[in-house]
């Protein structure tokens, strides 16, 4: 089954196209990772996916549905997930709180006025399985804005994973982390696979191959190719273009 | 009746060229700085002050004017240097609140200077006719002496906007803020610049007011924010924005002081029209402002992506 | 119980006991300003639920004062005294001004929201000074004090004072409940990151939409009471000028913890009563103490106070 079916993406910032009739189906379960050079146009592609910038031309559907035009809050409440570039988290609130948040997204009103929410045990139980899931149990009474680089980056996996997605999109979620904590991380994707179709733009090759089931190549806003790992790394186009480059 | 019109036009015209001076300022400030100042109305109303106290000392208008400027334009560069600097990297609110306590201090040590009581100032016997301007109708020199040093300092801005390097900068900054640096300039000379020229043509502005509606500590308040209504309708940062609303409020204002009741009259009872016309009129920007946001919420020209 | 409970706790019951101990002192006139400053408190609770939860920088919340004193001085001046009927009556026109005002300014952000409050405020100004059956740009006096169910409660210095006490508490309860339920939750979490939030399913404006009515219609209230305090009303209630006053309330005494404001709007009404006997100038030293504590103090009043006690 397709999760996720963009056809024809098309968007120009002025002159300049940083979308170019892009297409690609993922199937549910699958990873597939967009890779390319920087200035490619993968981040305007996921801010296109989740909704927070318009694409001029070209339809992305969802599980079939017709969601081009649905603001970013109308697609998370039908199941699709992010994580940021440049981590987005709510510094002020604990890290139980921040993913207690997102259980509480899709579990009744939040119109309510009175009942104090950190009381909720439904809430906050499940917001420790989304933790457990991801390592952060531990630290769950900490004010997130205090965490580690890595640490935001797995606790905003932890609030996507809360989320229940069916869809997720992760925007570079090894980027600036140490090894050891790209190792977990890495672990965790994979760990993913099977459950729901995630959308993975990521910079360390290595992970990239291991991790992904299709790959897709972006260059100047257009998909070059579209492959499984071993189809892409043998693309002459591709090496041309974009593998070759970068190693050396 | 196309007499009132036509005077009233002119009137709502200068009001609107004076609400410009003001706001150009101002926009520019937030445009380039993101600095929100509500201490600008205070330097319109000291920028009368100087003047009135000049005119004082020197017995010419002319040359109260002249001297005031300079004045202002210190004021405007000492304000940046001791506390508006220190609010670039600040939230909002805490701009807000800073400037809102400069503003108190501004209007009190003007009340302590030159006390509570207004201040008037007699026009120069060469700018206190009038002239004939269309059939019988005459309209004083000196409101017609303001439209144009309006329209030339506009000219001025305008061009200078446009086709200096100073304006491209300004321009550039105000659109990406980021830009600026990256053109390796220095951008603390670069706000100081901005600053200081914004205080002065609003001192500017209160001082060409002042033979007209002499000087008074709270004739900033009102002015501030009128500009802050302009602002917004023109889009924060833009000074052709500016222009525009300036000369929409300066309008419909004044004409809907004047012609609001004589509208209503038509559709209502004289008495009730007269009464709904004066509680409509001084609303009637507002109601204005709201209606171009509820469709434009960044206003008519948005500088910023 | 959290450090900020425990003061509001404190100063509540010191307020308690503050009108016999003054009786005593010989100066019962100081009840009159104390209930003056736990009015603005009622004022700055309401709006630290925009500034402090919901980072709304709203610059017109005078307005709401002023439309409940207003809703005083009208119906008092039709016979009805009841503040039974004048509460609810308030509250809706607050409401319904707040309903309308905010579904405008809240499609914008940060410095245009600033202006747009500001520029609703002023436009409530103008409208009170515009109503000349009420005094116009004077103002009026009110008729008559309210009245509760037929009990002549205001009437009295202690009786309105300790009306108005507990007045301030209901609302600091009601607020502290309100904070903390998964309403505050999620207008909290549009203060700290918007992007988050909508992203995991969050609309932003319609949670501050009802915080901007609430706000609006707890001001209200303190309208109200400020008309009986005063039993005077006129435009100038509604100044843009109160409205920063109540911004430097709020951020003087610490936003975003409701015990703090209740401290700045006390601490700042009582200066400015105290600053006022010395000077006709006190403005300047009231200005030049609101920039130095903003560049150069963080927290807050309720900040320092706890800091001090670690």
């Amino acid at each position: 089954m397709t999760v996720l079916s963009v056809q024809g993406l098309t968007k120009s910032f002025g002159a300049l196209k940083v979308s170019d009739a892009i297409s690609f189906d993922l199937r549910a379960g699958e990873i597939h990772a967009i890779i390319g050079p920087n200035g490619a146009g993968k981040t305007t592609l996921i801010h296109q996916l989740s909704g927070s910038i318009r694409p001029d031309a070209g339809r992305i559907l969802m599980e079939g549905r017709d969601i081009t035009r649905l603001p970013v809050p109308a697609r998370a409440r039908r199941g699709l997930a992010r994580s940021f570039q440049i981590t987005a988290i709510l510094p002020g609130f604990s890290v139980l709180e921040n993913v207690a948040l997102a259980v509480q997204a899709r579990s009744g009103s939040s119109f309510r006025f009175f009942r104090r929410a950190a009381a909720e045990r439904a809430l906050n139980e499940q917001a420790r399985a989304s933790l457990g899931a991801v390592g952060l149990a531990g630290i769950a009474g900490r004010a997130a804005g205090t965490l580690s680089h890595g640490e935001k980056r797995q606790l905003e996996i932890a609030i996507a994973l809360a989320m229940r997605p069916r869809l997720l999109l992760l925007d570079e979620p090894l980027a600036g982390t140490g090894q050891h904590e790209a190792a977990r991380i890495g672990r965790l994707i994979a760990s993913l696979k099977g459950q729901l179709g995630i959308v993975l733009i990521e910079h360390d090759m290595a992970a990239v191959f291991a991790l992904a089931d299709r790959i897709s190549v972006l260059v100047h806003g257009r998909l070059i190719a579209t492959g499984s790992p071993t189809e892409i790394r043998q693309n002459s186009q591709v090496r041309a273009a974009y593998l070759g480059e970068s190693e050396c | 009746m196309t007499n009132l019109l036509i005077l009233q036009t002119l009137n709502g015209l200068q009001f609107g060229i004076l609400l410009f001076l003001v706001a150009a300022g101002l926009t520019l400030v937030f445009g380039v700085m993101d600095v929100i100042n509500l201490a600008h109305g205070a330097q319109y109303m000291l920028g009368a002050y100087l003047a009135a106290a000049f005119t004082a000392l020197t017995g010419s208008f002319a040359l109260g004017l002249l001297a005031a400027l300079p004045v202002a334009l210190a004021f405007g560069l000492l304000t940046e240097r001791l506390v508006i600097r220190r609010l670039y990297d600040r939230s909002h609110l805490d701009q807000v609140l800073v400037t809102f306590g400069l503003m108190l201090m501004i209007g009190e040590g003007v009340r302590m200077i030159w006390g509570s009581a207004p201040i008037s100032v007699n026009l120069p016997q060469v700018l206190s006719g009038s002239v004939p301007v269309y059939g019988n109708l005459r309209y004083p020199v000196y409101r017609l002496v303001i439209l144009a040093a309006g329209l030339g300092a506009a000219g001025l801005l305008g061009w200078m906007i446009h086709r200096t390097r100073l304006g491209m900068l300004l321009r550039a900054g105000a659109s990406n803020r980021d830009m600026v640096s990256a053109l390796g300039t220095d951008i603390n000379r670069l706000f100081l610049l901005v600053f200081g020229f914004g205080a002065m043509l609003a001192g500017f502005a209160g001082a060409m007011m002042l033979p007209l509606v002499s000087a008074e500590p709270q004739m900033g308040d009102t002015v501030l924010i009128l500009t802050f209504v302009v602002i917004v309708i023109g889009g924060i940062g833009s000074i052709r924005g500016a222009f525009v609303a300036a000369l929409l409020v300066g309008l419909v204002d004044t004409l809907g002081r004047s012609f609001g009741p004589v509208l209503l009259r038509t559709v209502m009872e004289p008495d009730a029209a007269s009464q709904m016309g004066r509680v409509l009129a001084p609303m009637l920007i507002y109601i204005l402002m709201a209606l171009i946001l509820a469709i434009r919420p960044a206003g008519l020209f948005p500088v910023r992506q | 119980m959290s450090a900020r409970d425990a003061v509001m706790l404190a100063l509540v019951a010191l307020l308690a006991a503050l009108p016999p101990v003054l009786q005593l002192l010989g100066e019962p006139f100081l009840t009159v300003i104390v209930t003056r400053a736990l009015i603005f408190a009622i004022a700055a609770l309401s709006l630290d639920l925009l500034l402090g939860y919901g980072a709304l920088v709203s610059f017109g919340h005078a307005a709401f004062l002023g439309i409940g004193a207003y809703t005083a001085l009208i119906l008092s001046g039709r016979g009805v005294t009841g503040l039974e009927l004048q509460l609810p009556a308030a509250l809706a026109a607050a409401g319904l001004f707040a309903l309308v005002t905010g579904a405008i300014s809240l499609r914008t952000r940060g410095v245009h929201f600033i202006m747009i409050t500001l520029a609703f405020g002023q436009m409530a100004y103008y409208f009170a000074s515009s109503l000349s059956a009420f005094g116009g740009d004077d103002g009026q006096a009110l008729r008559a004090r309210s009245t509760l169910f037929g009990a002549d409660v205001l009437a009295g210095n202690s009786g309105f004072y300790y009306l108005v006490l507990a007045l301030l508490a209901l609302v600091w309860l009601f607020l502290r409940a309100l904070t903390r339920s998964r309403f505050g939750r999620v207008l909290s979490g549009t203060r700290e990151n918007e992007a988050r939030m909508q992203a995991i399913g969050f609309s932003p404006f319609p949670f501050r939409l009802i915080a901007y009515v609430v706000a609006g219609m707890i001001a209200a209230m303190a309208g109200v009471l400020l008309a009986n305090h005063a039993s005077f009303v006129a435009p100038s209630y509604m100044g843009w000028g109160r409205s920063g006053e109540m911004i430097a309330m709020v951020v003087l005494g610490g936003m975003g913890t409701l015990t703090g404001p209740v401290l700045g709007a006390i601490a700042f009404v009582l200066a400015e009563e105290t600053l006022a006997r010395f000077t006709t100038h006190w403005r300047l030293f009231f200005g030049a103490a609101i920039v130095l504590i903003v560049l150069f103090t963080r927290g807050g009043l309720l900040g320092a106070l706890l800091r001090g006690r670690k």
